[in-house]
């Protein structure tokens, strides 16, 4: 599974950085990125749709 | 909580005031019986012509759309900008940037954006700690206290006081201020009224001044030396935007606690779920959120425009209703009942797009604080039932008193 995060929707809610710090960090804007490419750790598959449920803007996706 | 200038509300549909008391006291009531009437989008003449728009999509869309719609006008008053003497013209507006449209307003917002990323925001965790356990300790024995009076409105007036460089006494001036500006805008413009802003505007060209003569580590000197475009900033702007933060991160974040802990003192079931299981705070504070947003903002349309079968005219304000968009069905199962382990909850009570809440995370940072120690300190309170909740009106929604029984401490 990866995620990815589209860096022109990102408003920097900060949610899947709260939610999922081991798939999420932000710059020092405070907007989003993906750690390792996006690639989902085996166990962090619920947290990555966690994430993904709770962006307001609609900014990430997941590929399976 | 008096009527505005423009007398009680005949019709909600045709006749709607956002300013009025019974808007405040049955928002949720009247968005849903008005697009249960098949009328997802209100009006009314009042403020000069201004629409309501209710459901997810139409809020989304117009958050988005800074073509047609300007942010020149967050605060939907009785008089245009265009009809002010002393208002700033778009893209820039009196309080950048949340008054700014592009291209001016992401420079603007790229200068602020750094002093409020998480990684900059949660060291001052420990600071509100401290500040909470404080207002509780100052509350001494009694069972009778006023949870807004004396807690809620208190914590981000200090952190924000802190943060600008301005003096944390002046809690109660600010408080004033955020008053006049947010609630009072269906209120007649007297002459007192006017001498307020007055005093204001005087209150921050000195301490801008002050700063300017003795630079220091806060936010108003960093925003003295940031440049945009090459050109320091005017002290108009710098000024513009200390009003927006100051005005911004006060009542809103003391809504949002003040609307948690109505919620608690309310609700005991959620209320001893949160007791025994602290780590279900920061979820449900995000249902917190959804449920009682406490921020509306507005815009103004650009030039005459249709707008999902409404005729919108240049100049009319648009409300931008996040509270009401997060209580679209099509968008949360259940949408009216508050699920404190929600697990889904795209809310956007920190609003869409690029206006998004610069403060979002100090005001999540401060209502988990606030949330977490009262609980701690009090674990078991209510409303008193021989005393009266308030709530504000106006664009910004929450409880301005909370009278509580204290029935159990820690």
């Amino acid at each position: 599974m990866r995620v990815h995060v589209d860096p022109t929707k990102c408003q920097g809610h900060n949610r899947c950085y709260a939610l999922a710090p081991e798939l999420f960090d932000v710059d020092d804007y405070g907007n989003a990125f993906e750690l390792n490419d996006g690639v989902v750790p085996a166990g962090l598959e619920d947290k990555a749709r966690l994430a993904l449920a709770n962006c307001p803007e609609f900014a990430i996706s997941i590929e399976e | 909580m008096s009527e505005t200038v423009y007398g009680p509300v005949t019709d909600w549909a045709t006749d709607f005031d956002h300013g009025s008391p019974a808007y405040a006291a049955n928002q949720h009531k009247i968005w849903e019986e008005l697009k249960n009437s098949g009328c997802p989008i209100a009006h009314t003449d009042r403020y000069g012509g201004t629409w309501l728009p209710l459901t997810h999509e139409m809020v989304h869309s117009i958050a988005y759309d800074t073509e047609h719609f300007s942010s020149q006008g967050p605060v939907v008053g009785q008089l245009k900008p265009s009809e002010l003497e002393d208002s700033v013209p778009a893209p820039i507006g009196g309080a950048p940037p949340i008054s700014s449209d592009p291209p001016f307003h992401g420079e603007a917002r790229r200068l602020l954006l750094p002093a409020f990323t998480p990684k900059v925001i949660d060291p001052w965790r420990d600071e509100v700690v401290a500040i909470c356990n404080q207002l509780i300790d100052d509350m001494g024995d009694a069972d009778h206290i006023d949870a807004a009076l004396q807690y809620s409105q208190h914590i981000p007036v200090m952190v924000i006081a802190r943060m600008l460089g301005l003096p944390v006494e002046d809690g109660d001036k600010f408080r004033g201020w955020v008053n006049l500006v947010l609630s009072g805008v269906g209120e007649e413009r007297t002459e007192a009224r006017m001498q307020q802003f007055m005093e204001f505007n005087e209150y921050l060209e000195f301490h801008v001044n002050d700063h300017i003569e003795n630079p220091r580590e806060d936010l108003i000197s960093f925003l003295l030396n940031a440049e945009i475009f090459g050109e320091k900033l005017s002290p108009r702007h710098v000024a513009g935007s200390v009003i927006l933060l100051l005005i911004a991160g006060i009542d809103t974040t003391w809504s949002g606690i003040g609307s948690s802990l109505w919620h608690l003192a309310t609700n005991s079931v959620d209320r001893r779920r949160l007791v025994e299981n602290p780590d279900m705070i920061p979820t449900a504070i995000e249902e917190f959120l959804r449920a009682y947003a406490p921020v509306t903002m507005a815009r103004l349309v650009k030039e005459d425009m249709e707008f999902h079968g409404v005729q919108m005219k240049k100049e009319d304000w648009v409300l931008l209703p996040f509270p009401a968009a997060n209580r679209d069905d099509n968008q949360f199962a259940n949408a009216n009942e508050v699920v404190i382990d929600r697990e889904e909850n795209r809310h956007a009570a920190f609003g869409l797009g690029i206006h998004r809440c610069l403060g979002s995370n100090l005001a999540r940072l401060e209502m988990n604080v606030a949330i977490e120690v009262f609980l701690q300190r009090f674990p078991d309170f209510s409303v008193d039932a021989n005393e009266i909740v308030t709530w504000s009106t106006g664009q910004v929604r929450g409880p301005r008193s909370l009278p509580f029984v204290v029935n159990a401490r820690a």
